[in-house]
């Protein structure tokens, strides 16, 4: 065999290769899963580490708690000052203890809302990081106003004049995620997910067996590739082979380089065309027919 | 012959379509119950109503014009669970006679014009998919836009699954188009009817500027199963009930079915009665000194001795009656 043969066979196999991974990411969302809900990915304070400079952590809501499964801060981020809110999952047991898995409560989203006015306030550029099964699923919870924490943090969101930028960095789960979501832009590392449901959840209601979760994770269609085309989110970032967590510095590296070039394109946009822009972003998500039909 | 075989029976065996309340276990004629808007004669128990019954009860009689109805629900995902979702909505529309889980459209509310919408759960649990957050957006802009109040019944297990991420946007979509009602000023009134839960109490629902329920609804963000599973916690008895919640503070009120339509239009001409925008204000001008105008006299009148009754708690009965005097 020729050199050029061996070279054209090597560029097969690399096609080849690169189609199969490919396939293999479009189809097993139960891996994404997995991946997403890997302990060693990098959390909210890894990337608040490896990104914001100088970070201050507020704490408390002001009213009654600090709930910890949120934490927010001033800081710097390429140049600028920022104020960062995410969710807190915890890696060693205590730490998921005292952050109770990043599952907030009332208390959670009510420190989120108090620093996202502040940085209205005093025109600080707003970044989001989400990461969570949900919000936390108990009684004190509920009766302390959860439906209604999670309904103003996101009016309270919906209302900013400053650029806001979410980032899916782990699991994305249901309204719990969404309400740190009502950003200008939504931007979703490769390996994390964002849907209405866990799994686990919509296997135990619609296949009336929690067992059925990879099948209700496929048809649910929870991951980066397959919201982007729906809108849901605008832009994926690439993760290292295999996950963040097996190269958190680059994983870091590619999200300062899309943060910074979504907040770039942002701050050229007014005030309040930027709340408007935001407003008509969540306007147009849905999918539905009969325009052509006489209202 | 037949027919007098029909009529023996049915004497025989008295009441064969009689009407059995699921909470007391009392029976009675289905007419009478529905007659009385759905509410048990004996114990009080509100049933759950559909989105028509509903609209038929609140809004004046021919006031409705639906709008939005041309929105048609798609399948995006291509979802299938036990069975496709295209096939879970046809047996919904069929059963409901229902296009999907929201109605809305123009009505007047005790003479108060609005945009009104109310949710059906009996359509696939009143779960919040694409197009019932399309509808609920346009009825916001429409009430920005034409400067009537929006009213909506909320009635919901949630968000649908079936359109995944999509159903989940929702929740934010619909809270952006409360910043929209909010921008215009125009009163929104929501009202909670059993059970309003999930997606839809943690977003526009809870978001109103005046939030009520009916008697016995059941209200949460996670309900009682989750959290027992979950958490382990135990729940007391009344988790969730509109009464609880009244007393936790997450709610204006707690307003049983016959007294809410007069109620509501009484919210509506309060948010509406205050300063005109170009500095005036309508008591200022020493015209009226006191409470609502005629057309909430009217309305008292329509709604009959319910109202009357609260009047009189109100005001006193002397002046209560007084008042009806001055209308006559």
């Amino acid at each position: 065999m020729s050199g050029a043969s061996f070279s054209e066979e090597i560029e097969r196999l690399q096609n080849l290769i690169r189609t199969r991974r490919h396939e293999k990411r479009r189809h097993d969302t139960w891996l994404t899963y997995e991946i997403a809900r890997n302990k060693d990915r990098p959390r909210t304070r890894d990337y608040i580490g490896l990104l914001i400079d100088d970070f201050e952590e507020l704490r408390g809501d002001r009213l009654r708690a600090d709930d910890r499964a949120v934490v927010g801060g001033l800081g710097w981020f390429e140049g600028r000052a920022v104020m960062v809110v995410g969710h807190q999952k915890g890696r060693t047991l205590n730490e998921q203890t005292e952050h109770s898995f990043g599952m907030a409560r009332p208390e959670g989203y009510r420190k989120a809302q108090r620093l996202f006015a502040l940085a209205e306030r005093h025109r600080l550029a707003v970044l989001t990081f989400v990461d969570t099964p949900g919000a936390y699923p108990g009684v004190a919870a509920e009766e302390g106003g959860q439906a209604r924490a999670i309904a103003e943090t996101m009016l309270v969101m919906a209302r900013l004049s400053v650029p806001v930028v979410a980032t899916l960095i782990g699991e994305g789960g249901s309204g719990g995620a969404l309400a740190l979501a009502v950003a200008d832009r939504v931007l979703m590392q490769e390996n994390a997910t964002y849907s209405v449901i866990s799994p686990e959840g919509c296997a135990a209601i619609l296949w009336r067996d929690s067992e059925f979760a990879p099948q209700a994770a496929e048809a649910l269609r929870p991951t980066a590739s397959q919201l982007l085309p729906l809108g849901v989110i605008d832009r994926v970032i690439e993760e290292p082979r295999g996950g963040a967590h097996n190269h958190p510095d680059l994983a870091a590296r590619r999200l300062r380089e899309a943060l910074g070039e979504e907040l770039d394109i942002l701050e050229q946009i007014p005030p309040t065309e930027r709340r408007m822009l935001r407003r008509e972003r969540f306007r147009k998500l849905g999918v539905w027919g009969g325009e052509g039909l006489s209202p | 012959m037949a027919v007098t075989v029909e009529f023996a029976r049915r004497d025989a065996v008295p009441e064969p379509h009689r009407w059995t309340c699921p909470k007391c276990g009392q029976g009675d004629d289905p007419e009478t119950v529905k007659a009385n808007l759905s509410v048990c004669p004996h114990c009080g128990h509100h049933l759950r109503i559909g989105a028509r019954e509903r609209i038929a009860q609140l809004a004046d009689t021919g006031s409705f014009i639906e709008r939005w109805s041309h929105l048609r629900t798609l399948d995006p995902l291509g979802f299938n669970d036990l069975m496709p979702y295209p096939e879970r909505l046809r047996d919904a529309q069929a059963t409901s006679g229902l296009s999907e889980a929201i109605v809305g459209g123009n009505a007047s509310i005790g003479e108060a014009p609005c945009i009104f919408a109310a949710m059906d759960f009996s359509f696939l649990g009143g779960s919040m998919g694409s197009v019932v957050g399309e509808r609920l957006w346009r009825a916001a802009e429409a009430a920005a836009a034409e400067h009537l109040p929006l009213v909506v019944v909320a009635s919901s297990g949630g968000a649908r699954m079936q359109e995944g991420a999509i159903s989940l946007m929702q929740m934010a979509k619909t809270s952006c188009a409360v910043d929209l009602v909010n921008e215009a000023r125009a009163p929104f009134v929501v009202v909670m009817a059993d059970p309003c839960t999930g997606g839809v109490v943690a977003s526009f629902a809870s978001l109103a500027d005046i939030c009520v329920a009916e008697p016995g609804a059941l209200l949460y963000f996670t309900g009682p199963r989750v959290i027992a599973e979950t958490t382990k916690e135990s729940l007391p008895p009344d988790f969730g009930s509109a009464e609880r919640n009244l007393q936790l503070g997450h709610l204006d009120a707690v307003i049983p079915r016959h007294e809410l339509k007069a109620r509501v239009a009484t919210y509506l001409r309060l948010l509406k009665g205050g300063g005109q925008g170009d500095g005036t204000y309508p008591g200022s001008a020493g015209q009226r000194r006191r409470g609502p105008g005629g057309m909430a006299q009217a309305t008292a009148r329509r709604a009959g001795s319910a109202v009357t009754r609260v009047r009189s708690v109100v005001l006193g009965r002397d002046r209560a009656s007084a008042e009806s005097d001055q209308d006559s």
